[in-house]
């Protein structure tokens, strides 16, 4: 396919046709359509720096501080010297330019990979009959756009015009079926998939936007802050300043109220440490830490297909720990969409009780990847009891599966719905090989022996007649109806004769739906050759009527399916993905609500919702808003969908069934936009990438074929019972760790900044810092840096075990208990109570007193060494109050630190580092005579104590009082080990349950297909089934083998609807 | 040439190769001490701590109560005359003594320190603390000639001639001096001897604060600050704050040093002099009887309101007479000891039988 492959740039102005010239690269070059290179990258080695620096600089916070710190600069203002906010300026620009570099690096090797690997992003053309090769082929079609069941262009070659439409167009990631290569031409670098993809926002979190009203709120109260405090001094100024001007002159031009305006700006310089520049990028390094135990956690990764899990954003975890609503996909991530044959009822006998696996030696064209379980069934073939043959014949028969043989007992098929793949290949394995069909003819491997049956008519599915019949002649000349179809409608069916045999099989059917089996009802009748002869006539009139086609078939159908013989039923397993039930009742119990948003049809959901637990036998209260009218659900129309959403909300489970992609956004958009709560979205296909990228979290299933949604989630795992552990455990826990972090965060440097705050009232308001210059610098960088990361990074309140027996753990994420503003607020008050007794309690001790010697220690050094230090323990303490899991790593940064603040100080303020910089170290002294004093040891045991206890009272009170579900979970005793799940006993009958809109029957019969002999491949195409699923139509659409007009086909009977299910409990009806 | 739609990124060499590894760290595991708020724990440690508490502060008022301290205010009372005399700054020249008189009941026993107290003295004030140049007091020549811009307005004098020391700190020294002196009951008044050496810390005099280099023996401390101004409000240069000791003039002074160490709060006391405990009958101390103080009264006060006043206290091992400390925790163990008879009742109601636990 690269054979073609072309480049285009950008075009600016509005795109009306594109031409494109087959092999001419400089006539396709000349219209500049966009490359297919993918480029992802951001920076080259030299434009890193100052690219980098100004998208920094954009931020708000880092232009806030670099205004701060050209405020410092003044000399009149400047209360802090300038290496306070350069040192940790730089230090968050490098973190963050650093983590920006690794990033661009790490995309660069994506794109290069992916530029490499896809020789194209690309919609080929195919050519109808095609004249090979095509040396000066022009092409003219429509510009790049994003629908998906519509393309029309020409293709002109020599002189020969041809018409384009989809079906002879290849999208973005479908692979070749049935063929080894083609001939394609490139159309466009923007492929139509990734139009459909929907806009790729930048996601926040919940905790990022009340960072942000918070952050917004501590400026204004910065600003009233600094505002009192200017008043402060143009009322010292007057009163006092004046009288000491004899000691302190003023500047020229200085008066009380231009030095309160000074004041005010010097305030801001000394009071920013409540938005504390570290904040942000703490706030980074602890998502990608708790994004690294998703990647590396060994309880999601799936071995079967050696995927671990992988977090893909790093900025989101935080609100795994706050889900409310959970959309899913069905096929591919509640089940795996494999199809097993499990169980078949024949002539009023049930088989498929598990025993031991059979072994299939004895039949050579078995497929040994089926597996079946009662070998009394194979005895019953190998005993060669006719209605068992017959059972497994019609499984052989009537079916639109297409053969590929390539090499001789190596047979493929091509099956339009993995139950029919699943029933054929039973019927293989039993014996009744279906080997190769032509449009007259089915050939059969009967017990080792070739048969050819003709095929005279096929009486397809569809969605009203819920059977599909097939008529055949065997060699031996005889006739015979063979139909399969859901037993409600089989059973209207049957002959009169078959009573007895139908009670027994719908005992077995009600056990088999019981079990979450996917039934279906298998009955025969022969035909009276005159009979037919007349029908088949009648047939070939209706046929190839122009008016009311379709009923005339249908009543002609309905003419011959009648009278028929039951042999009995088959059931199917929609194979679910392991734990899923499980994982969705701890779901349920954690206060989320799981949302099955599926292209499929309503019984198939519906099959599914029992099968997963989510709908249940008391359930009896299924009722169903349809919107047959356009394509566009009618639901999700302007004034209906708020109804929609009430109505929804209402119930326990919803699944909307035969939703687009783009009405799975839309529903996701509307529970975003009316219900405040967070929502995840998880699916595995293309068809799930706007819903993923409309949910706050979107996550796919990785390790299948199509990558799709992978690429455009923010998590992605092999297994959808990995979501349990990835909310309960990842999510709480970066719920919890980002909390206690914020809330400790503005707790200390809250607590750091009220201290200067006090001081203004002694000092006269002249903006003096409390503490040394070095500790203001160092005090979030090193001295409290490290004890609050780890407490972010490593703290659990409960361990994982915990969460998954009592997943009620995860309710107050969803209703932001653990921080909001309200927390926010307690936070602040209890900043101010700290900080007034770390400014008041030193004071009162130190103010009148002297050392042991008689010296002096209440001086400006002495205090503030003292007030710090009873700072740095105070918060060191707090921290360890809050900490519930104390690891080695915590340890050893809690006492490091302390360490640290010890040894800093007394570096700083050793004679060495006087000496060599006098201006820079005055404080020269000040450790080793001040922390020799017992009474400034007094003084910290007591500002620790009344800092900390009363914080102990009050949450001892708490747990007493008012305990949380926290406090109860944990005083609970470990409960027994989960409890096995015990399968529902049911009476629901599961219906015919296809995954496809409309058979192959059209295609089969059709003249034109299958011109060769069945082992030599036929050619053609078939979209990959996984990632073709977007189209209104369900999966089949993009079939479109030797262009056969299949989607010509009227869709009145496909019409989207919405489903909903609820218990009469909740409606209160 | 079956297309390979989406190359895996990596070749897997084995079947788990992307397996993550089992480490503790890595799937949170690491051990750890999970403490927890109990009343087995908090109840106890509450009672521990009010009864430390309270310990505590009974020992710190037993030791504080042991210390004695008087207190003279001499802003005006007998020394009015001066007071009004500085109004006038013309006569900031003119010599001004008044002495203020005091009787000692109880003898002050042990070393007994001599403090100078202002009120209402900012020396915290942000502009007055940054005008210092440490560099200069530190002797670098560069900056004794060269003072550092901070120092402004006093940086240099109206000849251009720099001042040394620079800055408001040092131009603002407290200036008064004090002679003590002793009657006890029936023996003449004699003059207590105070050393006005030793009053600063080891840092500040051998460290921080340095005279500059004295280029050969033969050179005089004035000669080094030649070239140099002595700051605004001073009656002598600083190489002649006291020229009888070398070890305590220039920049080592120690009533300088002592000065230079800023405040942190507007009511300070500064050391003086120690009792000198050498000669009779100061060996004990302060014996009990009549003092009195002749002050050279030059420091200004009612510029800004403010007050002066001398103290005079012997000191416990946790320092002056500071009666906070004790008080402080005597109040907090007492708190503490209500907070936890409340935990206690609180328990005893409502957690211990975990009826609020249930869920």
């Amino acid at each position: 396919m690269s054979l073609f492959q072309l480049d285009f740039a950008k075009k600016k102005e509005r795109e009306l046709e594109r031409k494109l010239k087959a092999n001419d690269r400089e006539y396709n070059l000349s219209f500049k359509y966009a490359t297919n290179a993918i480029k992802t990258s951001k920076y080259n080695v030299f434009t890193f720096l100052p690219l980098n620096l100004f998208e920094q600089f954009q931020r708000i916070a880092n232009a806030y501080f670099l205004i701060l710190l050209l405020l410092q600069l003044i000399p009149a203002i400047s209360s802090l010297s300038w290496f306070t906010t350069v040192v940790p300026l730089v230090l968050v620009l490098s973190v963050t330019a650093a983590k920006d570099a690794t990033d661009d690096i790490v995309s660069i090797n994506i794109a290069s990979n992916k530029n490499t690997c896809i020789p194209s992003s690309f919609c080929p053309s195919l050519l109808p009959v095609p004249p090979l090769p095509f040396p000066e082929g022009e092409v003219r079609c429509e510009p790049p756009n994003n629908r998906l069941d519509r393309f029309t262009g020409t293709l002109n070659n020599a002189g020969q015009k041809y018409s384009l439409d989809n079906n002879r167009i290849l999208l973005r990631g479908c692979t070749l079926r049935n063929t080894d290569w083609c001939f394609g031409l490139v159309l466009f670098g923007e492929t139509k998939l990734m139009k459909n993809c929907g806009k790729t926002t930048f996601k926040r979190t919940s905790v990022d936007r009340l960072m942000n009203v918070l952050v917004l709120c501590i400026f204004g109260f910065l600003a009233v802050m600094c505002t009192i405090l200017a008043i402060g001094n143009r009322i010292w100024e007057q009163r006092w300043g004046s009288d000491f001007t004899a000691f302190l002159p003023r500047e020229d031009g200085v008066n009380a109220s231009f030095s309160a305006f000074l004041t005010f700006w010097s305030y801001i310089i000394i009071l920013n440490t409540v938005v504390p520049i570290s904040l942000y990028v703490s706030m980074e390094v602890i998502r990608l830490g708790n994004s690294f135990y998703i990647d590396w956690d060994r309880n999601m990764y799936h071995a079967h297909s050696d995927t671990p899990a992988e977090a893909r954003t790093t900025t989101l975890n935080e609100e795994l720990g706050q889900i409310k609503y959970i959309f899913s996909d069905k096929t591919g991530t509640l089940t795996q969409n494999i199809m097993t044959f499990n169980k078949c009822s024949i002539n009023g006998k049930s088989y498929g009780e598990k025993h031991k696996t059979v072994d299939w030696s004895f039949n050579p064209l078995a497929d040994q990847r089926f597996s079946f379980h009662d070998h009394s069934l194979v005895e019953a073939v190998k005993l060669e009891s006719p209605e068992v043959h017959t059972f497994f014949r019609l499984l052989s028969l009537c079916h639109t599966v297409m053969a590929e043989e390539k090499r001789e007992g190596e047979l493929l098929y091509q099956a339009q719905s993995p139950d029919e793949g699943a029933l054929v290949t039973a019927a293989r394995n039993f014996g009744f090989v279906f080997r190769s069909r032509t449009p007259e003819s089915v050939t059969v491997v009967e017990m080792g022996k070739q048969r050819c049956y003709d095929l005279l008519a096929i009486l397809d599915f569809n969605n009203v007649r819920k059977r599909m019949s097939v008529i055949v002649r065997s060699p031996e000349g005889k006739l015979c109806l063979y139909c399969k179809g859901a037993d409600t409608i089989i059973y209207e069916r049957l002959h009169q004769s078959c009573s007895k045999l139908m009670d027994i099989t719908t005992e077995h059917l009600n056990e088999y739906a019981g079990e979450g089996l996917r039934t279906l009802a298998l009955a025969c009748k022969d035909l009276d050759e005159k009979y037919f002869k007349e029908w088949q006539q009648r047939h070939h009139v209706a046929s190839t009527a122009l008016e009311d086609r379709e009923q005339k078939l249908d009543l002609l159908y309905e003419e011959i399916e009648k009278d028929l013989m039951l042999l009995g039923a088959t059931a199917i397993e929609d194979k679910l993905q392991d734990g899923v039930p499980q994982t969705i009742e701890q779901l349920s119990q954690a206060d989320i609500k799981i949302w099955v948003l599926t292209g499929d049809k309503q019984e198939t959901a519906e099959n599914i919702g029992y099968s997963c637990n989510m709908l249940r036998e008391e359930m009896n209260d299924i009722f169903i808003v349809s919107a047959n009218n356009t394509d566009d659900a009618y639901a999700l129309d302007g004034s209906m969908e708020l109804l929609f959403l009430r109505v929804a909300c209402l119930c326990k489970t919803v699944i909307c069934c035969r939703v687009t992609p783009l009405q799975k956004a839309q529903v996701v958009e509307l529970v975003k936009k009316y219900k405040q709560a967070v929502t995840l979205a998880i699916g595995d296909g293309a068809n799930d990438v706007s819903m993923i990228k409309a949910a706050h979290i979107g996550v796919g299933i990785s390790g299948q074929e199509g990558m799709q949604a992978v690429l455009s989630s923010d998590y992605s795992f092999a297994q959808f019972r990995y979501l349990e552990r990835l909310l309960l455990v990842h999510g709480r826990w970066s719920y919890l760790r980002m909390c206690k972090f914020l809330s400790y965060f503005f707790y200390k440097n809250f607590t750091f900044t009220f201290v200067h705050l006090w001081y203004a009232f002694f000092c006269g308001f002249s903006a003096q810092t409390v503490y040394d210059e070095w500790f203001i610098t160092l005090y979030n960088l090193v001295y409290t840096a490290l004890p609050v990361l780890g407490m972010s990074l490593f703290d659990q309140d409960v361990n994982d075990m915990w969460s998954f027996q009592h997943p009620k753990l995860y309710v107050p994420g969803q209703l932001n208990q653990y921080f909001s503003k309200t927390a926010f607020f307690k936070c602040a008050l209890h900043s101010v109570y700290s900080s007034v007794v770390l400014f008041f309690i030193p004071y009162a001790a130190m103010y009148d007193t002297v050392r042991s010697d008689g010296k002096d220690i209440a001086d400006y050094q002495s205090f503030a060494l003292l007030t710090q230090t009873c700072l740095v323990f105070t918060v060191c303490i707090q921290l360890g109050l809050d900490m519930s899991y104390w690891t080695a790593v915590n340890q050893l940064f809690v006492w490091g630190s302390l360490t640290m603040y010890f040894a800093v100080t007394f570096a700083m303020y050793s004679n060495g580092m006087y000496l060599a910089a006098p201006a820079s170290f005055p404080f020269i002294g000040t450790a080793r005579n001040s922390l020799n004093q017992p009474n400034v040891w007094l003084t910290i045991l007591l500002t620790s104590i009344l800092c900390v206890l009363p914080v102990v009272a009050y949450r001892f009170l708490l747990i007493q009082l008012r305990p949380t579900i926290n406090n109860k979970a944990k005083a609970a005793p470990l409960p027994p080990k989960r409890r096995a799940k015990i399968r529902r006993s049911s009476t629901r009958r599961s219906g015919y349950a296809f995954s496809h809109a409309q058979g192959y029957g059209d295609l089969v019969t059709s003249t034109r297909f299958l011109r060769r002999p069945a082992i030599v491949p036929s050619s053609g195409f078939t979209l990959l089934g996984r990632t073709t699923g977007f189209s209104p139509m369900g999966r089949s659409a993009g079939y479109s083998p030797t262009g056969h007009a299949q989607n010509n086909r009227p869709r009145d009977v496909e019409a989207t609807s919405l489903q909903m299910y609820s218990t009469a409990q909740t409606l209160g009806l | 040439m079956a297309p390979t739609i989406m190359g895996k990124p990596e070749v897997n060499p084995g079947p788990l190769a992307r397996r993550p590894d089992n480490s503790a760290f890595k799937q949170q595991r690491l051990p750890a001490w999970s403490p927890m708020l109990t009343a087995n724990t908090v109840l106890p440690f509450f009672y521990g701590m009010a009864v430390v508490c309270i310990l505590l502060g009974v020992w710190l008022l037993i030791t504080v109560n042991n210390t004695h301290q008087h207190k003279v205010d001499y802003t005006q009372g007998s020394c009015d005359e001066c007071f009004e005399m500085r109004k006038d700054r013309t006569k900031a020249d003119q010599r001004c003594n008044c002495t203020v008189g005091f009787r000692i009941h109880d003898a002050f026993k042990g070393d007994v320190f001599f403090y100078y107290g202002l009120i209402n003295f900012h020396q915290n004030l942000r502009q007055y603390m940054d005008s210092r140049d440490d560099g200069q007091m530190t002797g670098r020549k560069a900056h004794l000639k060269n003072p550092s811009p901070y120092c402004k307005p006093f940086v240099a004098d109206q000849n251009g001639l720099p001042i040394a020391p620079c800055g408001a700190v040092a131009n603002s020294i407290f200036n008064d001096s004090f002679t003590l002196f002793y009657t006890g009951e029936g023996s003449p008044k004699v003059q207590v001897p105070l050393f006005r050496k030793g009053i600063a810390w080891y840092t500040d005099k051998n460290v921080k604060f340095r005279n500059p280099q004295v280029d050969n023996k033969t050179q005089t401390l004035a000669q080094v600050f030649e070239g140099t101004t002595r700051p605004l409000f001073w009656q002598k240069p600083v190489y002649d704050l006291d020229p009888r000791d070398p070890n305590n003039n220039g920049f080592i002074n120690e009533d300088l040093i002592v000065w230079m160490r800023e405040a942190a709060f507007p009511n300070f006391k500064k050391l003086y002099g120690v009792l000198d405990r050498t000669r009779k009958p100061f060996k004990e101390g302060l014996p009990s009887g009549n003092y009195s103080i002749q002050i050279f009264y030059n420091f200004p006060v009612q510029y800004f309101r403010g007050g002066k006043e001398v103290i005079l206290s012997t000191i416990s091992w946790f320092g002056g007479q500071n009666r906070f400390l004790p008080i402080a925790y005597l109040v907090t163990g007492s708190l503490i000891l209500l907070l936890a008879i409340l935990l206690t009742a609180v328990w005893w109601k409502f957690g211990k039988n975990g009826q609020n636990m249930e869920e």
